[in-house]
């Protein structure tokens, strides 16, 4: 088996070697379930900067090099996240931009170190990622381990020293939350209540009540925004003055339309890591990502970007496409990208990576200075 | 196997020792074709198995002794998180398999005891709507014991789980003959895999036929007809959710080592339903249509999958049903389709005392 | 003092939303013994469709005032629901009358998930702002303790329906068909009644309080989406059992039961437990209460002792 395989790469060898080599990049996300919308706009982000580096032209190691994009679904569940990853792996890909989820990318990275592929998250926050040890793990955003502290941070600045905590325990609601209690507690807050409901409830009248009966200057959920939404509602139907504070899964249109008339301006904030498209220092990629896909960048798909074109540089800078000769030049990159500078610490995470905070301001989110 | 050989055409009816041949051989070989297709497709066959164990594992539960279970994937749970607790740096202590296998399957099995012991007494839609209970409470715990004392590491799951070690050699690891070949680690865990599925299989249909197997089958007809003539309905009872619970434990650990990250959410009541679908469909009681059902579920939203997506954008130019729709309706549908038109499933049971078909049709069994 | 008085506040509104959809499971029970699993997912459609009309009639007459606009999304939402259950029992249910116990029950799960995927492929998997046209803005009733109209609303509706159903049941000749029918259908037919009418009359019944539960629960939360049905199913189950299925005053008694123990044992195990457990374990309750009241008094707090074999 193996014998035809290697057939077959030396007969496609052959046949392309004569004009360009063919590098396939691999990208994971949720491209149909709830999350869509945002896998969509992550594989937008990697066919995006694939395109750009196919017409600028590059020449890695001497050969011109085409590239080649690999779209997967791993529907944002963990045991599709590593039969996805299999699949990459045969298709022979040389690096993976994904996957999108935490819950995902986790185990599948096991399959992508094993297999010596190089892959960079765009988006999962989760900090137990990079702190597996894999050498090829790398993301390119900040991690709720640098989140929780820069939410809990504003909150103990601008909000209040008493401090609710409610998470919904999933792996991300759960990991941000307690990131956030440890660095309210290191920064001499008190965390009032810690109360939990999980990421299907609609009903947290009773946490809430326990919540208000100590009184809190801010209530922090770690979740999503199917539930922030009937939360801050729910706050209101108490009477609770508390500030309502929510991480990246709040930072969403979603969460306005969901909480209707209960959330006020002045009281509801989210912090998301990255710098908010506003501020992008390439101010140019909004409009050209509009253009390609004629549709408006959603999240992460300039981390997806940047992703790619920080690998492409590597294998520019090493003068090969093996995942183990450019690696060593990747943990040294420094690529200017559309999101700020890209480099990486030891263990593969965003150095200095930004944190934004946003409060909610005429109808939408606004990022705050 | 017998059922299994008389789904071949042609020769199942006419020359069964080439039908048997068949089959073995495409057990045999069926990885290695799949491997043509891409291994992706042997993680698929691997996943397979493990669902055939635990839907023997189920069948002998609800097929056999007529317990209708939906809190079995709480015992695929204990064996895995065992795994998890045995052999990772969780807690720092990496077991070989031959002790934490059999510790997994014990826990599920105590596991099953003190589910049994409660439900004794209930019948049918009761005992089914607690052992949904007991399933949930099992994933919740989970899900929360990292408070006050970190037990299970709550939602993130514990990763980093020793790979099956087999007196010294890595299943995962492939094994390099020369240069230019190698033998997948894939294809190392099917054998593995089916190595115990022969065994639980083999086991299944020694106790079916047994003393323990007629009474359970005595006890699903008429378990008051089964305590008149002098069977210890209890006892019988505890056997059948402690002997299930087995394979599920089984197949919880070889789960945790083969994917080597385990979390509470692969152990939802959809996965109960999912075993309970494959059981239903390939014909409770019968061994070998649980096989069928349970290779054909695990590998149909596969291909739906990898052909419906290209498929609906070719043709309407957008994903109109997403395969995790797709999948679901596919189960939805075999479980009420099944009950309605061939309550004995895809391939009605031969065996004496396998026939829940007549059961269900409510006429009388035997002469 | 508060704080007890809001929880139980809290847990009466959730317990009377239990025993809102608890109604409906007993119903079907208490006539064909079967546990109608699709009962949950039957809310969840009532509910969406209800969403469907409300977006609808507020965009053709916007000057229709709240309350109309309410009727009119539970006008629709009922007989659609109502068909939806007659529906189900003629095509799945029906058939396996005289099966054993096991086979309509996989059945009824199969249901369960059909309709929640048909609910994913025609309203996907979003989550719906539901217009909240009863206020929510809460009342006082007393200092710090707060309650809102829609609450007391529901409160009142599933009492009225319960009272209603009560009478039906016990007063009317159709009631007296169904209670001889839950006897046995079978001499029930013999003695002139229509069982097959009535069967599918209580399903009807029974889809459309769900339908009415389910456009309570949406205008309370203000959310609606394809898999809210399966919690409060689950849960108005264990209130019916809890209370004595078959037994509408035991649903009622029971959903408000369940209410209060979760909202009470939520809010307080954790000085209970010295800080082992704490609300995380919320969902537990329901199964633990169940898990008891089948081992100790499987006929519920008001059942009467039925025969054991089915």
């Amino acid at each position: 088996m193996k014998k035809t395989m290697i057939a077959l790469a030396m007969l496609a060898f052959g046949t392309v070697h004569a004009q360009e080599m063919v590098v396939k990049i691999g990208s994971s996300a949720p491209l149909t379930g709830a999350q869509a919308h945002l896998g969509k706009d992550t594989e937008n982000g990697v066919r995006l900067a694939i395109e750009d580096a196919n017409a600028k032209g590059v020449v890695v190691g001497g050969k011109k090099v085409k590239f080649e994009l690999v779209g997967e679904d791993d529907q944002a569940d963990p045991k599709q996240g590593t039969a996805v990853a299999q699949r990459l792996v045969d298709a022979g890909v040389k690096a993976v931009i994904g996957h999108m989820n935490s819950g995902t990318t986790i185990p599948a990275s096991r399959i992508y170190n094993q297999a010596g592929i190089v892959m960079i998250s765009p988006s999962a926050t989760n900090p137990t990622l990079t702190q597996q040890g894999f050498e090829n793990v790398f993301r390119v955003m900040a991690h709720d381990g640098k989140q929780g502290p820069a939410a809990a941070k504003f909150a103990l600045s601008k909000l209040g020293k008493k401090v609710a905590v409610i998470d919904d325990r999933s792996a991300y609601g759960q990991g941000l939350a307690d990131e956030f209690e440890k660095a309210v507690k290191a920064g001499g807050g008190t965390v009032t209540t810690r109360e939990f409901t999980t990421d299907k409830a609609t009903d947290f009248m009773t946490i809430l009540t326990k919540v208000k009966s100590q009184n809190p200057d801010v209530i922090f959920f770690g979740g999503m925004d199917p539930q922030g939404g009937p939360m801050v509602k729910q706050v209101k139907q108490l009477g609770i003055e508390a500030k309502f504070l929510m991480g990246d899964g709040g930072c969403t249109p979603e969460l306005i339309k969901l909480a209707g008339d209960a959330i006020k301006e002045g009281s509801a904030f989210c912090t998301q890591p990255g710098v908010p498209l506003e501020q992008l220092p390439d101010q140019n990629f909004k409009a050209r990502f509009l253009k390609r896909f004629n549709a408006e960048v959603q999240a992460y798909s300039p981390y997806a970007y940047d992703a790619t074109l920080t690998v492409i540089d590597a294998m520019k800078t090493a003068g090969s496409v093996e995942p183990a000769k450019y690696l060593p030049a990747l943990k040294k990159i420094q690529h200017k990208g559309v999101t700020g500078m890209i480099k990486f610490d030891e263990k593969g995470d965003l150095k200095d990576g930004a944190i934004t905070v946003y409060a909610f301001k005429a109808g939408k989110w606004e990022p705050l200075k | 196997m017998d059922e299994l050989v008389r789904i071949v055409p042609y020769f199942g009816t006419h020359n069964p020792k080439v039908a048997r041949a068949i089959v073995l051989a495409l057990i045999l070989v069926a990885p290695i074709l799949a491997l043509g297709i891409g291994p992706a497709w042997v993680r698929i066959l691997d996943f397979a198995l493990l669902y055939v164990m635990l839907a023997v594992g189920l069948n002998l539960v609800v097929g056999f002794a007529g317990l209708l279970d939906l809190g079995y994937i709480a015992f695929y749970a204990v064996g895995a998180y065992t795994w998890a607790f045995l052999a990772s740096p969780h807690f720092g202590v990496h077991l070989p398999f031959w002790i934490v296998l059999p510790l997994g399957a014990g826990f599920a099995a105590l596991a099953g005891v003190i589910l049994g012991f409660p439900v004794l007494r209930l019948r049918g839609d009761y005992l089914a709507i607690v052992t949904l209970g007991f399933g949930e409470i099992v994933r919740i715990f989970m899900n929360n014991l990292n408070h006050p004392i970190n037990i299970t590491n709550g939602p993130q799951g514990i990763n980093m789980l020793d790979s099956l070690h087999i007196f010294g050699w890595d299943v995962s690891r492939r094994i390099v003959i020369t240069d230019s070949f190698s033998i997948n680690s894939l294809l190392l865990y099917y054998y593995v895999f089916l190595a115990f599925v022969t065994l639980s299989v083999i086991l299944v249909q020694r106790l079916q036929v047994s003393r323990i197997g007629r009474a359970w089958a005595a006890i699903r007809d008429d378990d008051l007809a089964a305590k008149a003539v002098g069977i210890n309905v209890r006892n019988c009872k505890l056997l059948a959710f402690a002997m299930g619970a087995t394979f599920g434990g089984v197949a919880g650990g070889l789960f945790g080592a083969f994917q080597g990250f385990v979390s509470p959410e692969s152990f939802s009541l959809m996965e109960s339903i999912i075993v309970l679908a494959m059981v239903v469909f390939g014909g409770m009681g019968n061994i070998g249509g649980v096989i069928i059902g349970a290779l054909l579920l695990s590998w149909l939203p596969e291909v739906l999958r990898s052909y419906a997506v290209p498929m609906q954008t070719a043709l309407f130019g957008q994903v109109l049903l997403d395969p995790e729709i797709l999948r679901m309706l596919v189960y939805a549908l075999a479980l009420i389709f099944m009950m309605l038109l061939r309550p004995s499933g895809l391939m009605p049971a031969h065996s004496r005392y396998s026939r829940p078909d007549l059961v269900l049709a409510n006429k009388r069994v035997g002469p | 003092m508060e704080t007890l008085l809001q929880q139980i506040i809290n847990g009466l509104v959730v317990g009377s939303m239990y025993a809102l959809v608890a109604l409906g499971y007993t119903m079907v029970y208490g006539i064909l013994g079967l546990i109608n699993f699709a009962h949950g997912d039957i809310l969840m459609i009532g509910a969406l469709v209800a969403l469907q009309a409300i977006t609808f009639a507020q965009h053709t007459w916007p000057h229709l005032g709240a309350l109309p606009t309410l009727a009119f999304g539970l006008v629709v939402a009922v007989p659609v629901s109502m068909l939806m259950g007659y529906v189900i029992e003629r095509a799945a249910y029906r058939r396996l009358r005289n099966a054993p116990r096991l086979a309509p029950l996989i059945t009824a799960i199969g249901v369960s998930f059909l309709l929640q995927t048909i609910a994913m492929i025609v309203w996907g998997r979003n989550y719906y702002s539901f217009p909240q046209l009863i206020s929510t803005t809460p009342l006082q009733p007393v200092k710090g303790v707060y309650i809102a109209p829609v609450q007391i609303v529901i409160l009142i509706v599933s009492a009225v329906l319960m009272a209603a159903l009560i009478v039906l049941v016990n007063k009317t000749r159709i009631g007296r068909a169904m209670r001889a029918t839950a006897e046995n259908h079978r001499i029930a037919s013999l003695m002139g009644v229509d069982a097959n009418a009535i069967i599918s009359l209580t399903f009807v019944i029974g889809s459309g309080l769900a339908a009415i539960a389910g456009v309570m629960i949406a205008s309370n939360y203000g959310i609606a989406h394809s898999t809210m049905g399966t919690l409060p199913g689950l849960k108005a189950f264990t209130a019916a059992v809890l209370g004595g299925i078959g037994n509408l005053g035991g649903a009622m008694l029971g959903g408000i039961l369940l209410g209060l123990v979760e909202s009470i044992g939520a809010g307080y195990i954790e000085q209970f437990s010295f800080g082992f457990f704490n609300s995380s374990y919320q969902d537990i309750f329901a199964f633990v209460i169940l898990g008891v009241v089948l081992v100790f008094r499987p006929t519920g707090l008001l059942g009467e002792r039925v025969a054991d074999r089915a």
